[in-house]
């Protein structure tokens, strides 16, 4: 029963360091031979929940069958075209790294969810963790020159269904669920006045201490009283005001959009400059089986603005070598237009979006079909996006952790595309 | 008001005032029925007055199995040199077995039903009843469907979750033998809308291989889930620790090869199994063999058929050891050998699992029958109370050994649930209003979004969060419920009709942590009442409510 011994083994020596936010201590920074630039040290997914048609976004093929209505617009990388309804993006597009040509196995939303974000099909044994969720667990607790975060370190804005997750990870690496940042930041205001609020925490006080009393040692493995501590006083940290757009100058925030996308994306800028490890932003509304284009240039108006602020305010900031951006949804669309005008789901080879850290701008990899088939160039399976993503984060993506069924299982299967990484 | 186009333009279309009479009637209709459910419920039978222990629950057979799991006990303590801790009061008992079978804790109705219950056996009536009540068949059917078709919403036209957690709740109503029950879902064929237990193979549906189910996620939910091994870890190479080889577990997955779905639903046909040996070149061909005890298997008939039998046979213990181990880990809190799905098939594993396994398959593979044992078990009447001055080591042993009841976190639906019973003060069923259980329902849905579901693997250790401690602390969920809203808030009522001060805390004790409030406890919190009147006094209850919410005593089961 060496399996049974080996999962105790590892569960007691990660059971100490389990507290939320507080990472396993890691061998970080992996630094990959011969890099040129520091690794990143966050990420920003940019979350296009239901599936953004790439004919319609990073990889237009005006003039043919598939190519629909969709113009193509030259961009300030040389030789790459976008679509037209991005041309604020096509202004920076000298920052991005495009995948025209990663393929998926899965084709329905949930599952597909799943692939793109954990970077692994699901499994009826595993849980696998989001990207996010890694980021957290690979990296340091504190950011080197930023201290400690107080905040939760992975944080996702506008959640879709299917937030990140800490998967077999464990759930303090779960996402931090926030919505539109003109909303408050939920849960951490309390709703009662300052007296009555110690009120409570001294009765809590006095009935834990009473059940910890007569169960000393369980009752401190449930580690209440602290999580109860940490929670109140993040209630009090000054960090939660990088949830609150607000404070930015207004030019600043009608360049990202009077969306609550672009407001989450600001709101994403704000967080990793105090140390959060992973924002996600979630912009739905993709899955156009009818009236694709019509639903995308709604769509790309709310996209392209938020998009492309980010990248000027990260650069103007010098937080762009810092930060990896992905911005991607869980599969592409059909090449094929339907009788409805719509497009319908396509994992054949669809579009990723990258920025940042130590991702190469203005490069394509990978093409796809101008006629539609399956047949790519130089395809690339989701696990090496993650991978890339991972390398540019510094952070060794071939370690393994132990799922809870005992397996070991590498934080990514795949190998980075080395043409991306500076 | 939806109107046919055709009147919009006809001449006799009825005036605005007209139909704003009827919009009023109906707006009106709809608010007097909420009122009278709310000011005048009707009569609810009482279903508890026709509680009565079965008789075999009363029988020297059920008294002697549990005699021989007591003796194992009081065995397996003395080898480890730990002592019992005391035993548990009733009513901390009640709420162990309300929160494992209906995931809430007890009503304050309830709890004044059993403090005046005058029967015998108080306990095994309280969890007679609670097995009766719709709530713990649809609260148990989710729990097991986790284990069979997981948490996903899964693949959108031909899985209908909510189905075949239906189906199960049903199975469970009736008390049907496991065995029955799982060799259906193993078997089922026909529409997944007609044949619910249809969709335990709807849900692995493959879309990259011709939509068809995959035999691979089947074999590993059987193995995991119905016999607890786990051999699905034998998929890719031979199992690095265990005794499971690749070809094991592809043969396992070949008898569910020839499953098809077609336009009329599930059926088997024809397709054979390939698997790719790990270092070799190409695909073989894999034929259904069980990977143990294979004399148990029939020679005859469709695959999935003799898998049925096989994995069901009275004589295969690892699917009674399974079934016990599981429900073992709902009623406990945490399963007696983890993790819940991995059991060694030869060498030591509890007695206890062993006892009650024989008990299970002798007596038709009753659930309720294995649910009685536990409850009545030594092990579940223990308290989690340490000796005084015991050191760390020590208690850890006595909680491995179950002399000392394992501290557990709530789960998110328990929680959830738990708050809102709570602060109501009747009883949440299916017999209350309409409104009050959509109030329920939303209620606990967006609470367990933010909490964070446990997905499949219910029972893997795991802590607790920060957000979820904000989310206590600062939530909508627990400030709607304590807020002193007339005439239905807990805190509202309990201002009004409590007594005095000491009766109003001893409530919201009962009520929250199903416990009377010790000496010291009453005084501490009377105090906060002390002289105190209209709203001041219903917000020293709202915050004497939520205090007691936020407690580790409420969220954790003990």
């Amino acid at each position: 029963m060496h399996a049974h011994l080996t999962r105790r083994q590892w569960l007691g020596a990660t059971a100490a360091a389990s507290l939320p936010w507080l990472t396993p201590v890691a061998e970080l920074l992996a630094q990959q031979p011969g890099a040129k630039r520091q690794p990143a040290r966050s990420l920003i997914l940019l979350w296009l929940a239901g599936g953004p048609s790439q004919l319609e976004t990073f990889d237009p093929h005006p003039g043919t069958k598939i190519g629909g209505p969709t113009r193509a617009i030259s961009t300030r990388a040389r030789g790459v075209q976008i679509a037209a309804g991005l041309p604020r993006t096509a202004e920076v597009m000298d920052q991005v790294a495009l995948v025209r040509s990663v393929r998926s196995q899965e084709g329905d939303h949930e599952r597909g969810t799943y692939m793109v974000k954990t970077g692994y099909r699901p499994n009826p044994t595993v849980n696998h963790p989001s990207i996010g969720a890694i980021c957290c667990y690979a990296l340091p607790e504190a950011v080197p020159g930023l201290g400690r975060t107080e905040i939760p370190r992975h944080v996702s804005i506008l959640p879709g269904q299917w937030p990140g997750r800490g998967g077999d990870l464990g759930n303090q690496y779960d996402a931090f669920v926030t919505y539109d940042p003109l909303r408050p930041v939920p849960d951490v205001t309390p709703r009662v006045g300052e007296s009555r609020f110690r009120r409570r925490l001294a009765g809590l006080e006095h009935l834990n201490r009473r059940f910890a009393r007569r169960r000393p040692v369980q009752s401190a493995r449930t580690l209440d009283q602290t999580l109860l501590d940490r929670a109140v006083r993040m209630m009090s940290s000054e960090q939660l005001a990088a949830f609150d757009v607000t404070q930015e100058p207004l030019a600043v925030r009608e360049r990202y959009g009077n969306t609550p996308f672009g407001r989450g994306c600001l709101a994403a800028r704000r967080l990793i400059e105090v140390g959060v490890r992973c924002v996600e932003v979630t912009l739905p509304g993709w899955d156009t089986h009818a009236d694709n284009f019509t639903g995308h240039a709604e769509l790309l108006q709310v996209l392209d603005p938020a998009l492309s602020a980010l990248i000027e305010d990260l650069k103007q900031r010098d937080l762009l070598q810092h930060t990896v951006i992905m911005c991607c949804g869980e599969f592409g669309r059909t090449p094929r237009i339907n009788p409805l005008e719509g497009r319908d789901h396509w994992p054949h080879g669809f579009s990723v979006a990258l920025a940042g850290g130590r991702i190469r701008g203005g490069v394509v990899v990978g093409q796809t079909d101008p006629e539609g088939s399956k047949n790519t160039v130089d395809p690339q399976p989701v696990a090496n996006v993650h991978a890339t993503v991972l390398a540019a984060l510094g952070i060794d993506y071939t370690r393994e952790y132990e799922s809870h069924s005992g397996r070991p299982i590498k934080l990514c299967e795949g190998e980075p595309i080395r043409s991306l990484l500076l | 008001m939806n109107q046919p186009s055709s009147v919009e333009a006809s001449p006799i279309r009825a005036p605005v005032w007209l139909r704003n009479v009827f919009l009023c009637m109906l707006v009106l209709l709809m608010a007097a029925t909420a009122a009278r459910g709310l000011l005048r419920p009707e009569e609810k039978p009482d279903r508890w007055q026709q509680v009565q222990l079965p008789k075999w629950r009363r029988g020297v057979e059920f008294e002697q199995s549990l005699q021989r799991l007591d003796q194992a006990l009081a065995r397996r303590w003395q080898q480890a040199g730990v002592e019992p801790a005391p035993k548990a009061p009733l009513l901390l008992l009640a709420r162990r077995v309300a929160l494992a079978l209906c995931g809430t804790v007890p009503s304050l109705e309830e709890i004044r039903r059993l403090e005046r219950y005058r029967g015998p056996d108080p306990l095994g009536w309280w969890t007679q009843g609670l097995l009766e009540d719709p709530r713990c068949h649809d609260y148990l059917a989710e729990r097991l469907a986790r284990s069979l078709v997981g948490v996903e919403v899964g693949p959108f036209i031909v899985y209908r979750r909510q189905r075949f957690v239906g189906y199960l709740a049903d199975q469970l109503a009736q008390d049907r033998p496991w065995d029955q029950v799982v060799r259906e879902i193993l078997t089922a064929r026909g529409l997944w809308t007609n044949q619910p237990q249809a969709n335990f193979i709807t849900v692995t549906l493959d879309d990259n291989d011709q939509e068809q189910p995959d035999p691979v996620s089947l074999a590993a939910r059987t193995a995991r889930g119905l016999l607890g091994v786990r051999m699905d870890c034998a998929e890719c190479h031979d199992h690095p620790f265990d005794r499971w080889t690749q070809q094991d577990f592809h043969q396992l997955a070949a008898f569910f090869a020839p499953v098809e779905v077609r336009f009329f639903g599930v059926r088997d046909g024809q397709r054979h199994y390939y698997w790719k040996p790990l270092g070799a070149e190409r695909p073989v061909r894999g034929y259904p063999r069980v990977p143990f005890a294979a004399e148990l298997l029939p020679k005859q008939g469709v695959p999935r058929q003799r898998l049925a039998r096989w994995v069901t046979h009275p004589q295969n213990r690892a699917f009674a050891r399974a079934t016990v181990n599981r429900m073992w880990a709902v009623v406990f809190g945490r399963p007696l050998v983890e993790p819940v799905d991995n059991i060694p098939l030869e060498g030591d594993v509890p007695e206890e699992l062993d006892l009650l396994a024989e008990d299970f398959v002798r007596h038709g593979f009753r659930l309720r029958r294995l649910v009685h044992l536990m409850v009545a078990s030594q092990a579940f009447a223990r308290d989690s109370l340490e000796p005084p001055g015991a050191d760390r080591r020590h208690v850890e042993k006595a909680v491995a050994n179950w002399a000392i009841f394992p501290l557990t976190p709530l789960r998110p639906e328990q929680v959830a649930r738990s708050i809102l019973q709570a602060t109501s003060p009747g009883t949440i069923d299916h017999q209350s209003h309409v409104l009050v259980r959509l109030v329920r329902w939303a209620g606990e849905r967006e609470f367990v979004q933010r909490y964070g579901d446990l997905g499949e693997e219910e029972f893997a250790p795991r802590g607790a969060t920060i957000p979820q401690r904000l989310l206590l602390l600062n939530g909508k969920l627990v400030t709607e419920r304590t807020r002193p809203e007339p005439p239905l808030g807990a805190s509202f009522q309990v201002a009004h009709f409590a007594a005095d001060d000491e009766e109003a805390v001893r409530i919201a004790f009962l009520a929250v942590l199903t416990r009377a409030p010790e000496p010291e406890e009453l005084r501490f919190f009377a105090a906060w009442l002390d002289g105190t009147q209209g709203r001041r006094r219903q917000r020293a209850i709202e915050d004497l409510y939520a205090t007691l919410l936020n407690s580790t005593e409420f969220g954790w089961n003990h």
